[in-house]
């Protein structure tokens, strides 16, 4: 399997990123704040607005490294990317399934069971770990209903009812996500989901480590030839990337929502890294934001069993894998697409 | 001949791939799907070298050219030959701008030695196929430089290895005209190939998605 690369993530804001030789050189006030071999490097992302020489962007574009800029909140602002790898007939075969309803259901139907079915498993597991801190009843009574929903996901061929099945699914889902969180419960609750802006701690990492788990999934279906902004599930929509955004669903309770979670769980945010604005909208310290980078990272090292696969690899190639067999499916090699199924 | 037609002709260095393997051939000629990995590199200094020095080079009655583009009509194919060395001979042909008559060797230069398998000798016969279409002769032999034994092996070019050739391009062809990555049978060979983390051979005998999720599903 391909080697994992480093994501290099700059949270200086007022840093100015530049090529010398093979190496990338951070630099503040024309001095050199650190420098790293650009070869170990699969993507750059940078926080705030911090700038780039072109002669860099140049030198990555070359070398399928991505640049991403984001505002110091995570929100996306722009991203440098290569030539695609000229693979027009796969790009081809996106779009023609991206325009039918049905063709595309069936491959979204595959990501909504991946999502549907990695949530049960993460409710069945809570029940074997932590029998006596759970409401197991509670527990397996969901996971019977997200049973349900999988049972009609798997011959729905309309994209309605499966959106309309996900939704439910959801609902269910995050009636029991505050009972995940073990430790720290004053001060960090889950009230729900929102969005923007995030109005707790919790929603504060969970909208984090979405912005980063879509980042590699949109890096990684580049890397692999597809276009990542064309989805099947997610309508396209001027600048989002709706393909990387279909093939995060089934990853985001195993890979964000559980990494969120242990974060909380073994204690490694307090509520001290985290403040509120004024329009409730609640942000992480740079701290913290640093730290949650870093844990990132070396989840992105250990290592699974891909399920379909049967292959060792670490976690960080999960987005690759799973977009190297979307593209193995579109071109007629696969009969479905295999979604990650988590156990 | 048009350019038009031009433009579907195939590269010749693509034979080697094809024989080593179709898939490969088809997602680095046709999908192109390429991870350089050090043999390519090392193979592309090594060709850059045979290319790069003296364009032509006369040496008693040898003339010797590097970098020779090279196209055939009938195999709808086009390269570049290494070296091709022209020798002196009554039996030969007029070239351009050159006394006397000469035959034409291609030769080819590879790293590493020389293989059990057939890629090196197909590359070099297609380079003969080429040359006797641009220079209407009949060349009957050619030569193979190894650098790992820095010497040359001497190829026939046999009526069989033609046919070889032939049948190769048309199903080059077929597949590129229906922009096709045929699935084929994977072995121990794969673990040479500089794109098996692109192919995932693994996955062609694989059970079929639809028992893979239907059998997690009834867990
Ligand atoms: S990994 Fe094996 S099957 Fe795939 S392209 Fe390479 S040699 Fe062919």
């Amino acid at each position: 399997m391909r080697k994992l690369l480093n994501t290099l993530y700059v949270t200086q804001p007022d840093a100015y990123l530049s090529l010398d030789g093979d190496n990338i050189v951070l630099l503040k006030d024309q001095q050199a704040l650190g420098r790293l071999p650009l070869h170990n490097l699969e993507s750059i992302i940078t926080f705030g607005y911090t700038g780039a020489s072109p002669a860099l962007m140049g030198y990555c574009a070359e070398r399928n490294i991505s640049i991403t800029f984001l505002t110091a909140s995570g929100r996306f602002l722009a991203r440098v990317i290569g030539q695609s790898r000229g693979n027009v007939t796969l790009r081809k075969a996106q779009y023609r399934i991206s325009d039918q309803e049905r063709e595309s259901a069936l491959i979204a139907r595959n990501f909504i069971i991946g999502k549907i079915y990695n949530h049960k498993w993460m409710l069945e597991r809570m029940t074997r770990d932590y029998p006596l801190r759970v409401d197991v009843e509670r527990f397996k009574s969901i996971s019977h209903q997200l049973d349900e929903y999988l049972y009609e996901a798997r011959s729905c061929e309309n994209l309605e009812t499966l959106r309309g099945l996900e939704g439910q699914a959801a609902w269910h889902y995050y009636q029991v996500f505050d009972d995940m969180i073990l430790q720290q419960k004053e001060s960090f609750t889950f009230h729900g989901r929102s969005r923007r802006p995030p109005r707790d701690h919790v929603n504060a990492m969970l909208s984090f480590a979405y912005i980063l788990l879509t980042h590699d999934m949109a890096a990684a279906l580049e890397s692999v030839g597809l276009d990542a902004y064309v989805g099947f599930l997610h309508r396209d929509r001027p600048g989002r990337v709706s393909l990387a955004l279909d093939m995060i669903e089934e990853l985001r309770g195993i890979y964000a929502d559980r990494f969120v979670l242990s974060l909380i769980n073994r204690k490694e945010v307090t509520p001290n890294g985290f403040y509120q604005k004024e329009n409730g909208a609640v942000l992480m310290t740079d701290e913290t934001r640093k730290l949650f980078l870093k844990a990132w990272q070396a989840k992105k090292q250990e290592m699974i069993t891909h399920p379909f696969l049967g292959e060792k690899i670490p976690w960080g190639l999960v987005p690759y894998v799973q977009a190297l067999l979307l593209a193995r499916y579109l071109r007629g090699d696969l009969d479905e697409y295999p979604p990650f199924l988590w156990k | 001949m048009g350019s038009k037609e031009e433009d579907r002709y195939l590269m010749l260095s693509g034979l080697q791939h094809f024989l080593f393997c179709k898939r490969q051939w088809a997602l680095i000629h046709i999908e192109q799907q390429w991870e350089e990995n050090a043999l390519t590199v090392e193979g592309q200094h090594l060709h850059h070298k045979a290319h790069q020095a003296l364009l032509r080079e006369k040496r008693g009655n040898k003339l010797i050219v590097r970098g020779m583009p090279v196209r055939s009509h009938e195999l709808q194919l086009t390269g570049v030959c290494d070296v091709v060395e022209f020798h002196l001979d009554p039996e030969g042909v007029e070239l351009v701008g050159e006394e006397g008559r000469y035959k034409a060797y291609p030769i080819e230069y590879k790293r590493g030695r020389p293989k059990k398998g057939l890629e090196d000798v197909i590359q070099l016969v297609a380079q003969a196929i080429c040359l006797e279409e641009m220079l209407a002769c009949r060349i009957d032999k050619g030569y193979l430089y190894y650098e790992q034994i820095k010497h040359r092996v001497e190829v026939p070019i046999t009526e069989t290895l033609r046919e070889t050739v032939q049948l190769m391009a048309k199903e080059m062809h077929h597949y590129f005209d229906k922009r096709y990555t045929p699935k084929v049978k994977t072995g121990p060979f794969c673990n040479n190939c500089s794109l098996k983390n692109i192919c995932l051979p693994k996955l062609m005998n694989k059970r079929s998605v639809k028992s893979y999720i239907e059998g997690r599903l009834s867990e």
